[in-house]
């Protein structure tokens, strides 16, 4: 091999070398549930009724206080720890307002005998791991112990919405806040607008650099900014239900427990 | 104008933008560790008004979380091998012996019953959670880190702007599920969530 060759080949095989690690790193997530509505209910424990009546009042809580709480159940934690998963969950579905990350989670897993109470950052004050035990203890699982999942998931329901929805300072500075109209750029960019957008750049870009007389030089700057902005507030959510996360994040807060 | 726009889009940014990254993900590493650390002395006050007599497990724990408070850290921490593993060892010590106290704790009917033990427990189930979630978020912020030093076209960046950049150290998740079988002698299990990662709940 040449001299010349060298770079080239340490190029290529970096690039590989990197792109197996991106690989590797993304393979390690179980795959989740879609975002149906605030309740989703994968193992099938729930009636509709009861269904129904949960996400009223899930639905209340966000209103008043803009903290996003969301009720799943799910047929497998697909070998995984329910705090492995939860954690994951709630950052899959961005559960709770983006930057101050309100959001939590009550997961049941009736295969594994587990449930969990998965707090968003912005919550561990207001919902310690004490008090997430002492709900779960209390509320949930004497019921579910006596196989009334419906009675246990709405106990705890209850007692979380009762302790999110207290009054606090915060809570009335949040209730201003939401009265706002909901963030406008949830959704994604269409791609044909991307490739336009990239096209005018480049064309911009190659009629900066030819020189053609009376071009006007700056304007391909313009959807590069424009592009900049719409970048912040970029949530991730599932659809349907016309419910989403609002982009907060999880830290592996709260408690779980067995029965 | 042009100028630092195609700079940009080259990359420049990169390697300084992922090193803040997994900085931060340190930094929140250690707030964990910390507050691991200000939970013990409660506890173990609470553990002595009940079981005195398990003055052995309880004087480990003690001694554990100051030599795990005592390891010095400061900005090399992260790239300096050797210090990063007794950080790592300081901390894996601490909770092997936390999480024998907790398993002996299981013999005190009473003290399981104590309302502060049970909060305290929570709050150390908590935290040992936390912790698992900061370290493995500090480890894919670093191996990403550790990848643009070593990838094109970032590795142009790294040879030249930003010789001075090192890699990061990562965690070990084997050293922490080695430590936890050590545990596994005391008469009862701990209790149900000890942050045993990957294996399969039942």
């Amino acid at each position: 091999m040449t001299a010349r060759g060298r770079p080239v080949l340490a190029a290529v095989l970096s690039l590989l070398a990197g792109l197996l690690l991106w690989a590797a790193a993304a393979v390690a997530a179980p795959t989740f549930p879609s975002l149906t509505g605030r309740v989703v209910d994968d193992a099938n424990i729930l009636s509709p009724q009861t269904e129904a009546a949960l996400t009223a009042k899930l639905e209340g809580l966000e209103a008043k206080t803009s903290r996003q709480l969301v009720i799943v159940t799910v047929p497998s934690l697909q070998g995984y720890e329910i705090e492995d998963y939860g954690y994951q969950l709630g950052r899959a579905w961005g559960i709770g307002e983006k930057g101050r990350d309100t959001g939590a989670l009550m997961i049941v897993a009736p295969t594994e005998r587990r449930v969990r109470i998965e707090v968003g950052y912005g919550l561990e004050g207001v919902l310690t791991d004490a008090l997430s035990t002492v709900i779960l203890q209390d509320r949930v699982l004497p019921r579910f112990r006596t196989g009334d999942f419906e009675g246990g998931v709405v106990g705890g329901a209850d007692a979380l919405i009762e302790q999110l929805s207290l009054p606090d300072d915060q809570a009335k500075a949040r209730v201003a806040a939401s009265a706002e109209p909901q963030r406008a750029s949830n959704g994604s960019v269409p791609t044909v607008v991307l490739v336009l957008l990239g096209l005018w750049v480049l064309l911009g870009l190659f009629g900066t650099i030819t020189g053609r007389p009376g071009h006007r030089m700056d304007l391909w700057m313009l959807p590069l900014l424009l592009l900049m902005m719409s970048g912040s507030g970029h949530g991730r959510g599932g659809r349907g239900g016309g419910f989403r996360g609002g982009g907060g994040s999880f830290g592996g807060g709260g408690a779980s427990g067995g029965w | 104008m042009l100028f630092p726009v195609l700079l940009a889009g080259c990359g420049v940014n990169t390697i300084p933008t992922k090193q803040e990254k997994a900085k931060a993900s340190w930094a929140d590493v250690q707030s964990q560790y910390q507050r691991r650390a200000d939970l013990v002395p409660n506890l173990v006050a609470t553990v002595q008004g009940y079981a005195v007599q398990e003055r052995t497990v309880l004087t480990q724990v003690t001694q554990a979380r100051a030599s795990a408070t005592q390891v010095k850290v400061d900005a090399s921490t992260v790239t300096d091998p050797a210090a990063f593993q007794r950080y790592q060892a300081a901390q894996n010590q601490l909770t092997g012996v936390l999480g024998r106290l907790l398993a002996i704790s299981e013999n005190y009917p009473d003290l399981k019953s104590n309302q502060n033990f049970l909060a305290l427990q929570s709050q150390l189930e908590g935290t040992e959670n936390r912790i698992a979630v900061a370290r493995r978020d500090y480890n894919e912020a670093v191996r990403d880190y550790n990848t643009s030093l070593r990838t094109f076209p970032t590795i142009i960046w790294a040879k030249t702007a930003y010789s001075s950049a090192t890699p990061m150290q990562l965690f070990q998740a084997a050293e922490t599920s080695q430590a936890a079988p050590s545990v596994s002698f005391a008469p009862a299990p701990a209790a149900n969530s000890a942050p045993a990662p990957r294996a399969p709940a039942q």
